[in-house]
């Protein structure tokens, strides 16, 4: 594998490999005195930032440098693009700086599809680095459905079988479709609900269920992902009033108390509390934002590792 | 009982020759076990604990095995363990990706102890440089040393064992495949020529025992 920009870049089995290995990450970090592997000793990993981003980037991060990678941070703001700069030319610049990973966010779809492209063109030695999708425009962010895939197993034993609903702004969501695209992968029976104007055309096509009711649908699921409700989204016209939305989307604790006592709540951050999570809701036994995070960290050494690690030769 | 050193792999170029049988794999095991208790003076009074760390794949089960002998010699329960030093190798970036393995340290962590780490075979030393790498990030044990079944020789660093089962000379061109029932259905040390091993040594590193 050189780079990870879709999760239908994996295979059942080599996502199941991945959670497994982020698994062995954790044991191997358990405990110890120092969280420091030599393993990616001498490596340059850069993430590239054109959104803002606290868990993911700080999680790619913290992940590099457990490893002993050297990361570098670049955000929009901060470099050459706030100047005008174009993606291609930021890519060039950065791979001739000599990263062996770029991890990539940005508002557009398919940019870091593109800029793995553009840089294995550019590659004269025929070494590009691998590049990694951090959340593209409305498009994939396959790290955080492996790290929610990897949640959903530790809390529920299995995926296999379970019904997830994935709840909110599901037209805007990154986080909806891979985790769409994983769970069913994984054989998990997952339905879409949201209001019809956050509901992607096709949705149905995607092999997952899709419902409108959130509470007549709250029993029968042994997890419920929310989703973020994107405020900078609102003023257009998807839905009447943020209080309209919280009302019949918003995870209450009326509604949570609908759930199967050993469903599980997932949120991927940041959480609007009071809005589509009830502030109770959000600190419940039930919930796990936190676990979520921390399994990021292992989920993003593991693919680090399965990029940068094994001597293949980029094709 | 195979003799050392006078085989002539030319001969038998695909052939694969059984070097220990099962239960030569557990004699071995019981006088390692006995080296180990005379060795660490093992009693129950000891303020230094002695842990078995196992490098997986087959050294864990090889751990497991002298912990039992042990406490069966001794009486004394000994802290078994598993460390992966996948992520330690130096040879990552030329090798084919390898999966991780289970790391389990006992709790109460390595400190103050007397670590024995456990290996199949023993090789070009660099598993052993790597695990000893690990065992330093996990804490500072009071002393380490290291057991393995089979010393195939050929070292590339200045290592050698405390407890060694069988010394077995080998070419490079060889392989030694140690067998255990835990992976391999039962127990026994086979010899063969590299294209005929039953684990591809070279697909595994640098070190020829059975690793997967």
């Amino acid at each position: 594998m050189k780079h990870l920009l879709s999760i239908g870049d994996l295979t059942p089995d080599s996502a199941v490999d991945l959670l497994d290995e982020a698994d062995r990450f954790k044991a191997a970090l358990l405990g110890r005195e120092v969280r420091k592997l030599p393993t990616l000793r001498g490596r340059t990993v850069m993430t590239v930032f054109f959104e803002n981003s606290t868990r993911t980037r700080a999680s790619f991060e913290v992940a590099g440098k457990w490893m002993s990678a050297d990361v570098i941070n670049v955000s929009a703001g901060t470099s050459s693009v706030s100047k005008g700069e174009s993606l291609r030319d930021t890519a060039a610049t950065l791979h001739a700086i000599g990263a062996d990973a770029l991890i990539v966010r940005h508002p557009a779809s398919g940019a870091p599809r593109q800029v793995a492209r553009w840089t294995a063109e550019m590659a004269q030695d025929g070494v590009a680095p691998s590049v990694i999708n951090a959340g593209d425009g409305m498009h994939e962010h396959p790290t955080q459905a492996l790290l929610d895939a990897l949640t959903l197993r530790d809390r529920l034993g299995g995926i296999e079988g379970r019904r997830v609903g994935i709840v909110g702004d599901i037209l805007h969501s990154r986080v909806a479709r891979s985790n769409a695209l994983l769970l069913t992968m994984l054989g998990a029976d997952v339905v879409l609900i949201a209001p019809p104007t956050l509901m992607p055309l096709g949705a149905d096509g995607w092999g997952v269920t899709v419902a409108h009711d959130l509470d007549s649908e709250l029993p029968g699921l042994d997890a419920v992902m929310m989703l973020r409700v994107q405020a900078e989204r609102m003023r257009g016209g998807f839905f009447p009033s943020p209080r309209e939305y919280s009302i019949r989307y918003g995870l209450s604790e009326t509604r949570r108390r609908m759930l199967p006592e050993h469903a599980v709540i997932l949120h991927p951050g940041p959480m609007l509390r009071g809005m589509e999570i009830g502030y109770s809701v959000a600190d419940s036994p039930q919930a796990a934002p936190l676990q979520q995070v921390a399994n990021g960290v292992h989920v993003r050494m593991a693919v680090l590792f399965r990029l940068l690690v094994g001597g293949q030769v980029d094709a | 009982m195979p003799t050392n050193g006078n085989h002539n792999p030319a001969a038998r170029p695909s052939g694969v020759r059984e070097l220990m049988s099962a239960s030569d794999v557990a004699r071995t095991v019981a006088r390692m076990a006995h080296q180990i208790i005379e060795k660490t003076a093992l009693d129950t009074s000891s303020e230094h604990p002695v842990i078995l760390i196992g490098i997986p794949t087959r050294g864990a089960p090889l751990a497991a095995r002298l912990a039992e002998r042990i406490t069966e010699f001794s009486g004394v329960r000994v802290p078994v363990g598993a460390l992966d030093i996948t992520l330690y190798r130096d040879d990552l970036r030329g090798k084919p990706h390898r999966p991780l393995e289970r790391t389990s340290i006992p709790i109460g962590g390595v400190d103050g102890s007397t670590v024995i780490l456990v290996d199949d075979v023993l090789y070009s030393g660099r598993t052993v440089r790597a695990a000893l790498d690990a065992l330093r990030d996990l804490g500072r044990p009071r002393s380490v040393q290291l057991a393995v079944l089979v010393d195939r020789g050929h070292r590339e660093l200045p290592l050698r064992a405390d407890y060694v089962g069988k010394n077995i000379p080998t070419a490079r061109s060889e392989t030694v495949s140690v067998r255990l029932s835990e992976y391999d259905g039962a127990d026994a040390v086979m010899l063969g020529a590299q294209d005929a091993a039953m684990h591809d040594t070279a697909a595994r590193g640098d070190d020829g025992e059975a690793r997967r």
